[in-house]
């Protein structure tokens, strides 16, 4: 049976095709201006992938940010449910996800079977998100995917006030016009929202194992960092930016299911 | 001409600088300045024995140092006056350690107070001061003296960068905003995050639900203005009741913040003839401060 799943993200959408509770194609695109398009379109080229027409799917699950927009979906799942759902499918022993989008994050507790317990989000402050990442980057006119690996390079990191995006934008300039080096700055800024996530899983319980998704999933210095500060392993998933819609799509091939 | 259009910066608000007409600096026994390097904007005030003689007011730049020496410059423009002339010059601001041609450094909290305390006189008890990147609920004597403070530090949502961000993305002029807002028959309800980088989305996302722009820039202010409010009776409002920083200039946060509170704002003077400018309180102060400084170290 055919399923598929659906991230209506702040940034991106992403969907998944599962079958038989594999995942057989994934793709993505930006959300810009017009999500509703874009969610089809993503749709359209997942399918593509697989080899599969629409009438093969039988049964679609939005969730994301922007849900009401994937206007073709036959039912939602909140992103927490999606996460442990996803946590659970990657890593069986996984009891805590950290999930870490453009403009939100969260952490939820989930039992084996992948039924979220209990959760804690953040969706007000960008300083915990990866636009801080983008922000920061641009600040230090620095390409994102370089990021992550300049800081790497530091053994030390600067002081800045990274509580708030816009703060730490003008303390990044004022550090660059005192010529402190870009990797150590880079490595403030990781420790920054490090931190940040690390208060916010810390207010759920750090239950291991625990596994790291979303989109900032990818970057070498935010996990570095993270590990740093949470003092454990984090497992990673090989395409984090797809937990969610992986999510999704296994949760609706159970809805199939029993519907059939 | 669309595209000239499309290319206008609307946070882009307009900087200024003038001269006391019928003042002669030449004939001064003191003179000082205060110079406020904010986030967002500069501001210099050259005093002459503790009246003000002139001032300036621009955007600041990347670099702190540059910009207060541009705003003191601008000051002094056609008037004559160079640096040797000074007797004690105060930074204040965001940027104060950055300020070269300052004999001190003060926090802008107290230049704050003592600025309000000099516009408006000894009965000014609570100063609301909106900058580009805080705000400040300040308690103060009728000396002008800080009793007590509270300030955004950790967050800087509902400040003057936000309002750009929004004024940039609705295409309306910064000026303007504050008029606009107040255009909509019902006051909406407010914006559920003010944070300054998701001010963009959460707009986005309203004016493609099919809200105006009036009425999503009316739902932004209004949040603003209930953050402020929050900052305020925190610390306690105490009449008199004022409001400096460059927002004290948006109709649009200063009635809806009275309206919360309560209480209305003295009014602003005018300019042109008084030289007394809100949005440069802290520069005000700072020259004030810079005078007693001076004459304090003269008698030592």
């Amino acid at each position: 049976m055919i399923s598929a799943g659906i991230d209506m993200g702040t940034q991106r959408v992403k969907v998944a095709i599962i079958k038989d509770k594999q995942v057989i194609a994934t793709a993505q695109n930006f959300s810009g201006f017009e999500p509703a398009a874009v969610a089809q379109q993503t749709l359209n080229e997942a399918l593509e992938a697989a080899k599969l027409s629409r009438e093969d799917v039988a049964h679609i699950t939005a969730t994301g940010a922007g849900v009401d927009m994937a206007t073709f979906a036959d039912s939602n799942i909140s992103m927490m449910g999606a996460d442990a759902k996803a946590g659970a499918y990657f890593f069986p022993s996984v009891r805590t996800v950290i999930d870490v989008g453009a403009e939100d994050a969260r952490a939820v507790k989930c039992d084996e079977y992948g039924i979220m317990q209990d959760f804690v989000v953040n969706a007000r402050c960008a300083a915990g998100a990866g636009t801080f990442i983008e922000a920061m980057a641009r600040a230090l006119e620095v390409d994102l995917e370089e990021m992550g690996p300049l800081s790497l390079k530091a053994e030390r990191a600067s002081t800045i006030n990274a509580s708030c995006v816009i703060f730490a934008e003008s303390d990044v300039v004022s550090l660059i016009h005192r010529e402190e080096p870009k990797s150590e700055i880079a490595r403030a800024i990781f420790d920054a929202m490090a931190e940040r996530v690390t208060s916010m899983v810390r207010r759920l319980g750090v239950t291991p194992d625990l596994a790291l998704v979303g989109g900032v999933a990818k970057d070498v210095g935010f996990v570095a960092a993270l590990k740093r500060r949470l003092g454990t392993e984090i497992l990673i998933p090989e395409n984090p930016i797809f937990a969610g819609a992986v999510g999704a799509g296994l949760v609706a091939a159970r809805r199939a299911k029993r519907r059939q | 001409m669309e595209s000239e259009k499309d290319k206008t910066e609307f946070w882009r608000w307009l900087e200024y600088h003038s001269v006391m007409p019928g003042k002669d600096w030449r004939k001064a026994n003191v003179i000082t300045a205060g110079v406020d390097v904010g986030s967002v904007g500069s501001k210099a005030v050259v005093m002459i024995d503790g009246e003000i003689y002139s001032w300036s007011v621009l955007r600041t730049g990347s670099n702190s140092s540059d910009s207060a020496k541009k705003a003191l410059d601008w000051a002094m423009q056609d008037t004559g006056l160079s640096l040797k002339d000074f007797h004690y010059i105060v930074g204040t601001g965001y940027g104060r350690v950055n300020v070269p041609m300052a004999n001190r450094a003060i926090t802008e909290i107290a230049c704050h107070a003592k600025g309000a305390n000099y516009i408006w006189g000894p009965s000014v008890r609570t100063v609301l001061d909106v900058g580009g990147q805080d705000v400040k609920a300040i308690r103060c004597d009728d000396t002008g003296k800080v009793v007590s403070f509270l300030m955004n530090d950790k967050c800087a949502a509902g400040t003057g960068r936000g309002m750009e961000v929004i004024a940039d993305l609705l295409k309306i002029p910064i000026e303007d905003v504050g008029k606009v807002s107040l255009s909509v028959t019902e006051e909406p309800e407010p914006v559920s995050s003010t944070c300054v980088v998701f001010a963009k989305t959460e707009a986005v996302g309203l004016l493609r639900k099919g809200w105006s722009k009036e009425k999503v820039l009316a739902s932004y202010i209004r949040a603003m203005a209930i953050r402020m409010s929050e900052l305020i009776e925190k610390v306690g409002c105490e009449k008199e009741f004022v409001i400096t920083g460059g927002q004290s200039k948006n109709i649009g946060i200063v009635q809806r913040v009275e309206n919360i509170l309560g209480v209305k704002r003295l009014p602003v003077p005018n300019l042109e003839t008084t030289g007394l400018d809100p949005a440069s309180a802290g520069a005000i102060g700072a020259a004030l401060f810079a005078k007693a400084l001076y004459e304090k170290e003269k008698h030592r």
